[in-house]
C-alpha cells in the first residue's frame, strides 16, 4: 500500500516534468501562431482578449519604418548592430513596451512580458519579467529580446540561438530616458517618432514645470514604496522627478546606506510631518488614503488631515517610461493644492 | 515490556538536573534585563524625545493619571501608539519564541530543535503569503487576515507533521518527528516559493513578511497575541517540572504518575502554538529560540525547571534590544530585525557548537 503510494507519486513526477516539457514544444512549434500558446492563454486570464489579436497582426512585417539599415546602438554595456529593422520584438521590460508602442513601433513587437501591462494593447504573454525561461522566449522566434538587463544564462542561450538581445538598464536620469527612446527608436527604424516623443516630452514636461512657484519653505513629502515603508531617495529616478518640482524630500535624511531605497522610521515620517504623502503601494499592498489615516498615528499628520494623501499608480511611479510627464502632472498638482491650504 | 536500558541507571549528567531550584536571584536578573531592556527600547528612538518628557506620557495613560507631558499630538502619538506597542509585541514575541524554543530542546533533548522545527515557519510562511496574493481582504489590526491565514498554516504545518510521522497514533519516535517535519517544511516551502513566483507584483510584500518585522506593531496586535501568550506559556511553565523528572528517564516518570507520551504532546503543542501565533503577528524572526534557551543553559544549567522562566524574560529583553538595534543604528532607516537577530544569533550558533561537549545539556 505505502509501496504503491510512493510509487504514484513518482509517476506523478514524471508526468509533471513531462507535462511541461510538452507545453515548450507546443509554444516551439506553433510560435508563427501566438494565439495558440499556451503563453498566450495565460495571458488573457490577466489581461483582456485584445492581446491575443495584436500578436496575430505583429506577426505581419512592417513597412512604416522609415531608417537606413544597417544600425548600430549603445545599449548595455556595449554596441548592437541589427542589419534589418526587427519585427519580431519580444519585450521582458515593462518600461520598454511602453516606450516602443510610444514611438509608433508597437506592430513590430509580438509578445511581451506578464508585467507589460500597459498600454493595453500590448501582446502581454505569460513570459516571467523576473525569471524568464529561455525555450519559452525563443519559441516566440523573435529577432530582438528587449530587456531591462537579463541574466547572464538567458542572454548566453538566447546568443547561441542567434537572437540579439538589447539591455536598457533602469534610468537615473531623464537623460537616460530621452536617449533609451531614441535607442529603440534607431533600432526599429522609428528615429523620427522617437525625437518627436522625446521633443514632446520635454515641451510637456517644461510646461508643467512652468506651473511651479518658487517658495520659501520647500513643500515635503513622502514617497512610500511598501507598507514597511520602504520608500525612495532623490537619488532614485523617481525621486529626481520630485526634485524638479521643487519639493523637499524627507527620505534623503534617512538613508546612510545610499541604496536610495531605504527602509523608513514610522517614528521619523511622524515627526517630520510631511506636507505630501505618495503612496506607490496602490496596486500591490492595496493601500489607500483611507488605510493610511487608521495607522496607529497617522491620523494627526497634516497630509492626511488636509487630504493630501496622493494614490498613485504603482507602474507609472516605477517605470521610466513616457509617462513620467503623467507623473510630474501628479506631483505639481499636488504641490499646488498644498499652496492654498493654510500654513501649518 | 520496556527495554532493558530503561532500568539502567540514568545517564550522569541527568544526575545534574535534580537538586537545581529556580533561584529568586536569577529570576530577578532576568527580570531586570528585560525592563531594562523595555525602557531603552521606550526611551531611545529615531525622535529623540527626552526620558521626562517619555514618563510623563506614559504616567498620563495609567488610569486615574492625569499629567501633561508637555509633548505634541505627534509626539504623544510616537510614544504610546508607535513605541510602546513596538516594545510590548517585542517583549511578547522574544519571550514566546525563546520559551518555545526551550520547550522544544527540552522534549527532543535536541540542542538544534527551535521553535520552528516541525514545519511551523514554512506553513505559516505559505498561509501568508497566500493571503497576501490572494487580496483575501484589505483589513487592518484585528481584520487582518494575513495573520489569520499564518496562523492556520502553521497549524496546518505542524498537524501533518503529526500526522505523518506516526505520533498520533503513538508509533513515532522523537527523530521520525524532526524527520517528519523537515520533510513537512521544504514541502511547504516549496508551494510557498511556487505561489510567490507566480505573483510577482506582491513580492515586496511577501518578502518583508517573510523576514519579519515589528514596525507595523499597534495595540491591536499586543491584544490579539495576548491570549495565545498566557495560554501557551502557562501550559509550558506547568510543564516544566515533569519534563525534569522525564529528562532522569521514563520509568522514574512513568513512578512519579506522569504518562510520557502525554506529556511530549501538551509541550510540543503549547510551544507550538506559541511559535505559531506569535510568528503570525511579526513574520518569521529566527534565532531567538535558539539562541536565548542556550545561553541560559550555559549560565545556570540545563534543568527546564529554570531554563523556561529565565528564557522567557532573556528572551523578551533580547528581541527588544534587537529591535532598538534595527530601528537606531541607521536611524532614521531601518534595518529588517530578522537582520539583527541572525547577526548576533549565527555567530552564537557557532560558540554554542564548539562548547557543546562541555554542557548545554540537552
Amino acid at each position: 500500500m505505502r509501496k504503491s503510494f510512493a510509487l504514484l507519486l513518482l509517476v506523478a513526477l514524471v508526468a509533471a516534468a513531462c507535462g511541461g516539457d510538452d507545453e515548450a514544444a507546443v509554444a516551439t512549434g506553433v510560435a508563427d501562431e501566438p494565439t495558440a500558446t499556451p503563453a498566450v492563454q495565460e495571458a488573457s486570464e490577466v489581461d483582456d482578449g485584445d492581446s491575443t489579436d495584436s500578436s496575430g497582426e505583429a506577426a505581419e512585417p512592417n513597412a512604416s519604418t522609415d531608417e537606413a539599415f544597417p544600425v548600430t546602438v549603445a545599449q548595455g554595456l556595449g554596441e548592437l548592430t541589427l542589419d534589418a529593422a526587427p519585427v519580431r520584438i519580444v519585450s521582458l521590460s515593462p518600461t520598454a513596451t511602453e516606450m516602443l508602442f510610444a514611438i509608433g513601433a508597437g506592430d513590430q513587437v509580438i509578445a511581451v512580458d506578464n508585467q507589460s501591462n500597459y498600454p493595453p494593447e500590448a501582446p502581454m504573454t505569460g513570459l516571467a519579467a523576473f525569471t524568464p525561461n529561455v525555450e519559452a522566449i525563443i519559441g516566440f522566434e523573435p529577432d530582438l529580446v528587449i530587456s531591462s538587463g537579463l541574466p547572464d544564462d538567458i542572454e548566453a542561450g538566447l546568443g547561441a540561438a542567434g537572437i540579439a538581445t538589447m539591455s536598457l538598464f533602469a534610468a537615473s536620469s531623464l537623460d537616460d530616458v530621452y536617449s533609451q527612446i531614441e535607442t529603440l527608436g534607431a533600432a526599429t527604424g522609428h528615429l523620427g517618432d522617437a525625437v518627436e516623443l522625446v521633443g514632446t516630452m520635454q515641451a510637456d514636461l517644461a510646461a508643467i514645470l512652468d506651473e511651479v512657484v518658487a517658495r520659501e519653505t520647500p513643500v515635503t513629502f513622502f514617497h512610500e514604496l511598501d507598507p514597511s515603508p520602504y520608500s525612495v531617495t532623490s537619488v532614485t529616478f523617481v525621486g529626481q522627478v520630485y526634485a524638479l518640482a521643487g519639493l523637499e524630500n524627507i527620505a534623503d535624511e534617512g538613508d546612510p546606506g545610499g541604496s536610495g531605497y531605504p527602509l523608513l522610521s514610522v517614528e521619523y515620517i511622524l515627526e517630520k510631518d510631511p506636507d505630501l504623502i505618495f503612496l506607490a503601494d496602490t496596486k500591490c499592498c492595496g493601500e489607500n488614503a483611507g488605510t493610511i489615516a487608521v495607522r496607529a498615528g497617522w491620523g494627526e499628520l497634516n497630509a492626511v488631515q488636509n487630504g493630501n494623501v496622493i494614490e498613485l499608480d504603482d507602474d507609472v511611479a516605477s517605470r521610466w517610461g513616457p509617462r513620467v510627464v503623467d507623473l510630474l502632472r501628479t506631483v505639481v498638482d499636488a504641490t499646488t493644492v498644498v499652496e492654498l491650504a493654510p500654513a501649518a | 515490556m520496556q527495554p532493558l536500558s530503561s532500568s539502567l541507571p540514568p545517564r550522569p549528567e541527568a544526575l545534574s538536573v535534580g537538586p537545581v531550584r529556580l533561584k529568586p536571584s536569577w529570576v530577578i536578573a532576568a527580570l531586570i534585563f528585560a525592563v531594562g531592556a523595555a525602557m531603552c527600547g521606550v526611551m531611545v528612538g529615531a525622535v529623540s524625545i527626552g526620558p521626562g518628557g517619555v514618563i510623563l506620557e506614559l504616567l498620563d495613560h495609567v488610569p486615574g493619571v492625569d499629567i501633561d507631558s508637555g509633548l505634541s499630538a505627534t509626539r504623544q502619538a510616537i510614544v504610546w501608539d508607535i513605541r510602546l506597542p513596538r516594545v510590548i509585541l517585542g517583549l511578547m514575541v522574544g519571550a514566546m519564541l525563546a520559551t518555545s524554543g526551550a520547550a522544544y530542546q527540552g522534549v527532543f533533548r535536541n540542542p538544534l530543535a527551535d521553535p520552528f522545527l516541525l514545519g511551523i515557519a514554512a506553513g505559516a510562511g505559505l498561509g501568508a503569503t497566500m493571503s497576501i496574493v490572494l487580496g483575501v481582504g484589505d483589513g487592518v489590526g484585528l481584520a487582518d487576515p494575513v495573520p489569520i491565514m499564518a496562523f492556520m498554516g502553521a497549524g496546518l504545518a505542524v498537524g501533518l507533521t503529526l500526522l505523518v510521522s506516526g505520533s498520533i497514533s503513538g508509533k513515532g519516535t522523537s527523530s521520525t518527528l524532526l524527520l517528519a517535519g523537515v520533510a513537512v517544511a521544504a514541502f511547504f516551502t516549496a508551494l510557498q516559493t511556487y505561489v510567490q513566483s507566480r505573483e510577482v507584483e506582491q513580492l515586496r510584500e511577501v518578502y518583508s513578511w517573510l523576514l519579519g518585522r515589528l514596525s507595523g506593531a499597534s495595540w491591536d496586535e499586543v491584544s490579539l497575541l495576548l491570549p495565545y501568550l498566557v495560554v501557551s506559556v502557562g501550559v509550558m511553565f506547568w510543564s516544566r517540572r515533569a519534563l525534569d523528572v522525564l529528562a532522569v528517564g521514563e520509568d522514574e516518570a512513568r513512578t512519579l504518575g506522569i504518562d510520557p507520551a502525554r506529556l511530549r504532546w501538551v509541550v510540543v503543542l503549547a510551544a507550538s502554538l506559541a511559535a505559531a501565533s506569535a510568528v503570525a503577528v511579526t513574520g518569521l524572526i529566527g534565532f531567538v529560540g535558539i539562541i536565548v534557551p542556550h545561553v541560559v543553559r550555559l549560565m545556570v544549567g540545563p534543568s527546564n525547571r529554570v531554563v523556561m522562566p529565565l528564557s522567557f524574560f532573556v528572551g523578551a529583553g533580547f528581541l527588544v534590544l534587537a529591535d532598538l538595534v534595527a530601528r537606531t543604528v541607521q536611524s532614521p532607516a531601518e534595518l529588517p530585525i530578522g537582520v539583527v537577530t541572525a547577526f548576533f544569533g549565527a555567530p552564537f550558533f557557532l560558540l554554542v557548537l564548539r562548547t557543546r561537549d562541555v554542557g548545554t545539556g540537552v
